[in-house]
């Protein structure tokens, strides 16, 4: 068989020595999903946790009365302590609220704690019903289950979009600093291959990772957590290209003049550790001050997760998702200007 | 040796004195490092058809010079010739004509013989197929074996075949035996020999005065940055003006005679004394060696004393006053 063209030959030469990199596969296939897995389990349960609370024994009132009371109550599981117990037991979160019987009542809690404050309120009025106090004012609960409100539907963009980061940046900024230590990108310039190609090579090597990686960890995580895609799949798969490609460029940056691998090392935990912390990957990036917003708004990887979130849980479209979709592409632009620009292949 | 200047005007200056075709031409070559002056003033001119060696100890400039002429590097100062073409204006056609080998590449660890050199065959229009390629360097069982399980040896060897995946009108081989085993080095000289019977052009460097002498039609020897000596290995060793090469030491304690004493024995060209040892370059071996030992007052008192053919090697010491390898 012939040699096909020098741009196909370096990409499958390129997925060829990734599929004989077992870390590498580890990393990219089976960690996400693997992290997927755990979260799912943690937060597998539906609605909000129950409270626990105590009941003083040696209160100046009975407790018997209040317990039994309080085990009508649904989401609140009810355990008789004494005072050594008590305390122990509110300082490590074994019991939210502790409840001393008596005249007045005591509500002994942890008021930055907000199983704590719920407990207190969902504590005082089953109490204060059974005391025989009556609504001021009628009121009806209609309980909805909203889709994609668990926590494990709102986390899987969240991997997606830092899986499609992290391989992203390290397949392309790995295999080009290594091959720059190796001297292999002088052995290549010494032949007729157009520079391009190679870097073209890295990227459409990218997308065929892409296609398998964004398949395993959706392919699992759908079935088997009911995550729901409310949006179009070919949108979703073309955020997903969008952020490959704009990371892939961030890579190609990060690795346009690093001489050694810790050098390219170093550089990519500068970039990508402060988005693990603000793009919102496994706790909202809403937690944090209101004068960060901005700058955390721009950040890729807050608006892959955002653009991703979008489709996912609300069926975003394309209009919608425009902020994210131009923040993506101006650093795609971008990373790919300046790292052509300072790209050295010796 | 014939020296024309180069011509800046056209582009077709490729033609020497003695109506030879020149492969590659370069003047007055020099690059800078900081307070290093890598290559000082450089001219060479290799004819289309020979294998050329620039012989040198490390450090002398050879990789400098090399890259510079493969177009790898640039020079601060000078010209560079090869093929009729100049880098600047003719880099694409440059590039599919040259075969090149870098001193100290390392192809992909992970990928097999076979696969690597597809990939190198895939970057020019024309060559060998791979199974000519692998055949042509002894590699046909090594097809299937990945890159970072090769020895020392097929490893050179496989980058020997990479660099000649285009079939190249002109091949640069920078060191190509470096740090090999002697039999490994022995398996590359004769594909390198196989190579030259076909006419193509070999710019080869090393800092194994026996390679240049195996493997040269000619031979620059380089020092820093300059070429010192000009010619083929036969005329350079011939220009010491005799063909033995004596080596002696004596036991501490006892005097070597003076460089002027052992210069005026009889059928000495030239002496030199360095670290305790004496050279002598000898013509005519039954006149000297009777009268070196004479010139000793104690013939005990030699704990070294042996003769050897010149070779290039006794040229650089000639030349230097350093020995070649630990230069
Ligand atoms: N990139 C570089 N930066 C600084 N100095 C260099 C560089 N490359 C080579 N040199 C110096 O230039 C001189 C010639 O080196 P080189 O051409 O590699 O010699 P050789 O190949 O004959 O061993 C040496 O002193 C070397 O240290
Ligand atoms: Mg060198």
């Amino acid at each position: 068989m012939s040699p096909r063209h020098p741009l196909i030959e370096l990409t499958v030469a390129r997925f060829r020595e990734f599929l004989r990199e077992p870390e590498a596969i580890f990393w990219v296939f089976a960690f996400p999903v693997l992290l997927a897995c755990a979260l799912g389990l943690a937060f597998r349960s539906q609605g909000t946790p129950d409270v626990l609370v105590g009941v003083l024994r040696d209160g100046t009132a009975p407790h018997a009365e209040m317990v039994s009371a309080l085990e009508q109550v649904t989401g609140v599981r009810v355990r008789v302590v004494d005072r050594t117990q008590a305390d122990v037991a509110l300082r490590n979160g074994a019991i939210h609220l502790l409840v001393v019987p008596g005249t007045p009542v005591t509500y002994e809690l942890d008021a930055s704690r907000p199983e704590s404050r719920v407990g207190r309120f969902v504590v005082d009025e089953a109490l204060q019903a059974g005391a025989g106090r009556r609504p001021a004012l009628p009121v009806a609960d209609r309980l909805v289950t909203m889709p994609g409100s668990r926590y494990i539907d709102w986390v899987v963009p969240g991997l997606l979009g830092m899986n499609i980061m992290g391989t992203g940046m390290w397949s392309v900024a790995f295999s080009v600093v290594n091959a720059r230590v190796r001297k292999l990108l002088k052995r290549l310039i010494a032949t007729p291959m157009r520079r391009r190609d190679y870097l073209l090579s890295q990227m459409a090597a990218r997308l065929i990772f892409l296609v398998l990686e964004v398949g395993l960890l959706l392919g699992f995580a759908v079935p088997v957590f009911g995550i729901p895609i409310h949006g179009s799949w070919l949108l979703l798969a073309a955020l997903c290209v969008l952020g490959a490609v704009a990371f892939s460029g961030l890579g190609l940056l990060v690795a346009s003049r690093a001489q050694t691998i810790e050098g390219v090392s170093g550089l990519m935990n500068l970039v990508m550790v402060p988005m693990w912390v603000f793009s919102g990957v496994f706790f909202a990036s809403e937690n944090f001050p209101e004068a960060m917003q901005p700058f955390i708004a721009l950040l890729p990887l807050t608006a892959l997760n955002q653009a991703l979130r979008g489709v996912m849980i609300d069926g975003s479209g394309v209009m919608t998702l425009l902020p994210q979709i131009v923040i993506l592409a101006t650093w795609m632009l971008l990373s790919f200007t300046m790292a052509l620009r300072l790209f050295r292949w010796r | 040796m014939t020296t024309i200047p180069a011509s800046d005007t056209t582009r077709d200056a490729v033609r020497g004195g003695a109506d030879e075709l020149v492969a590659l031409r370069c003047t007055g070559l020099v690059k800078r490092y900081g307070d290093v002056l890598a290559v000082d003033g450089l001219d060479l001119e290799v004819r289309a058809g020979e294998c050329f060696g620039l012989l040198g100890p490390n450090g002398a400039g050879k990789t400098t010079t090399i890259e510079i002429l493969e177009g790898l590097n640039t020079a601060d100062a000078g010209d560079v010739e090869l093929l009729g073409r100049r880098w600047a204006t003719d880099a694409d056609a440059l590039r599919q004509r040259l075969g090149i080998q870098l001193q100290e590449t390392q192809l992909n660890d992970k990928l097999t013989a076979a696969e690597l050199l597809r990939l190198f065959r895939s970057f020019y229009r024309q060559g060998p197929s791979v199974d000519a390629l692998l055949q042509m360097v002894g590699l046909e069982a090594k097809r299937d074996a990945w890159y970072g399980k090769l020895s020392g040896g097929q490893k050179q060897r496989l980058a020997l075949a990479c660099a000649l995946a285009g079939d190249p009108e002109l091949l640069f081989l920078d060191e190509p035996t470096t740090g090999l085993d002697p039999q490994s080095r022995r398996q590359l000289w004769d594909l390198l020999a196989a190579y030259k019977q076909r006419g193509r052009t070999v710019l080869i460097t090393t800092h194994y005065m026996d390679e240049a002498q195996v493997l040269c039609d000619r031979v620059a020897i380089v020092d820093h940055g300059k070429v010192i000596a000009l010619g083929t290995p036969l005329e350079l060793i011939a220009s010491l003006g005799a063909e033995h090469v004596v080596e002696f030491a004596l036991a501490e304690g006892k005097d070597l005679p003076s460089v002027a004493v052992l210069s005026a024995l009889p059928g000495v060209r030239r002496a030199s004394i360095q670290d305790g040892r004496g050279t002598l370059i000898v013509a005519h071996l039954h006149e000297a060696l009777p009268a070196l030992l004479a010139s000793v007052a104690d013939p005990d008192a030699f704990t070294l004393l042996t003769t050897h053919s010149a070779t290039l090697e006794d040229v650089f010491v000639a030349l230097t006053g350093r020995q070649l390898r630990d230069a």
